[in-house]
């Protein structure tokens, strides 16, 4: 096989700075940031999305607010993750299909470091305006404005853990032609635990118990992902690159 | 001048159950062009991004490369949401990290100067690629490796770069790249026919 860059005759001189890790960092999330907002379409789809399940399931279920506030929890974290799975579908797409990904791979830094940026915007604009907006929804179906802090802390949270998991599942589906129901089939067992931790966390607060136990493993979650997922991410998308 | 920045050593590339290239021998010395010549499907692009570390699944054999290559090929990486000089600035290879005033002078030499702020998706196929090679008027990459770079380009365009291109070898770098057409680059330029690797 080959082997990599170890040039016998010693290390080239580069006449290209060091790489300052922290400023490249910082240029790629405002680039991905900037793709984001110059199509508003990926923050404001998710959004809607929640906004109409939101609307359209006190019209399927009756208007009974205690019947409403009962299921409110799982309504909410349910569509939570469906916007979330929407948003993981597009992750890489388009930087796979215009090259930038095979750029990125030639950055002279580890892949996964490099596709932190992208993740992160990626759950600025979806995940923490999503988890902003939810006490709004959570009214609309008769979750009480109290457990607002929860409901807000719970989603940030799993939102950033399913985008981390997504992300695994999209690195690897990138180069398939419409990978989107595989990548469904991938991650959706690994989203069950949040969903149960997250909605647990939702219902323990309307039942004025304790919340703090399934918010404390989401936070294992985020851990545990933030630790491990860019690996993983990086090695799925050396699968789709080829690499 | 005898720095080896690329060594390709008995490389075969398959393609499938299909043997593209094989027996590939080449080094390529600081100051030195090289042109990489065949037909459709020979397998340049292959083979030169093989030379990148861009597919390593299909690659058998040695390839020793140093560690600042700048790689351009087919996919520009350019986003039509972003500005010409955001396009720069935020390239996701990352290396050099040029400033604003590095990228509207690299803009400037690939005559695009008054575009800077204009949405690549807003540009002309041949602007595109204009953008795409102002990346070799930045301070960047020493092994330059190629794919097509003379495509859309008018003939300006690619006077241009082949003055780049000896200005980028006299300054100790090196260049590979693709191309169907004879290019006017003097001695210094060194052609090889990709078909006479051509496996079975």
């Amino acid at each position: 096989m080959v082997s990599e860059a170890s040039n016998k005759a010693g290390k080239v001189p580069s006449h290209s700075d060091e790489l300052d890790v922290t400023k490249f960092l910082w240029v790629q999330t405002r680039r991905h940031l900037g793709l984001l907002i110059a199509s508003p379409g990926e923050i404001v789809n998710p959004l809607l999305f929640f906004l109409l399940v939101v609307i359209l399931f006190p019209l399927g279920l009756g208007p009974d607010p205690e019947q409403l506030a009962v299921l409110a929890p799982g309504i909410l974290w349910v569509v939570a993750l469906l916007a979330n799975l929407m948003i993981c579908m597009r992750l890489f797409v388009d930087d796979f299909e215009d090259g930038s990904l095979e750029q990125l791979a030639m950055a002279p830094l580890p892949l996964a470091v490099a596709v932190v940026p992208q993740l992160v915007a990626s759950w600025l604009a979806s995940g923490v305006i999503l988890s902003l907006v939810s006490p709004l929804f959570g009214l609309m179906l008769g979750f009480p404005l109290e457990a607002a802090p929860t409901l807000i802390a719970s989603l940030l949270m799993g939102t950033l853990i399913m985008l981390l998991l997504g992300g695994v599942g999209a690195a690897l589906t990138v180069g398939i032609q419409r990978g989107g129901i595989l990548l469904a089939l991938l991650i959706l067992p690994l989203y069950v635990p949040i969903l149960i931790a997250g909605t647990r966390a939702l219902e323990e607060v309307t039942s004025q118990g304790d919340p703090m136990v399934a918010l404390a493993l989401l936070g294992a979650g985020v851990t545990g992902g933030l630790v491990l997922a860019p690996m993983a991410i990086a090695a799925g998308l050396r699968v789709s690159l080829e690499l | 001048m005898s720095e080896t920045l690329l060594s390709v050593r008995d490389v075969s590339i398959n393609k499938g159950l299909r043997q593209l290239l094989r027996g590939v021998d080449l080094a390529v010395k600081a100051g030195e062009i090289w042109q990489l010549r065949g037909g459709n499907g020979v397998g340049k692009t292959s083979l030169l991004r093989a030379m990148a570390g861009l597919a390593r699944v299909e690659v058998f054999g040695s390839i020793d490369r140093c560690d600042d290559v700048l790689y351009a090929g087919h996919a520009t990486a350019l986003k039509s949401a972003l500005s010409a000089r955001d396009n720069l600035l935020s390239h996701p290879s990352g290396m050099g990290m040029p400033t604003s005033a590095e990228v509207d002078d690299a803009l400037a030499r690939v005559q695009l100067r008054g575009y800077e702020e204009a949405k690549a998706g807003r540009l002309s196929a041949g602007q595109k690629r204009r953008v795409a090679l102002a990346r070799l008027f930045l301070p960047n990459g020493r092994l330059w490796l190629l794919d097509e770079p003379f495509t859309a380009l008018d003939t300006h365009g690619i006077k241009v770069l082949e003055a780049r291109f000896i200005e980028h070898a006299q300054a100790g770098g090196a260049v590979v790249f693709t191309s169907h057409q004879p290019a006017n680059l003097g001695d210094k330029l060194n052609v090889i026919d990709v078909e006479q690797f051509s496996g079975e």
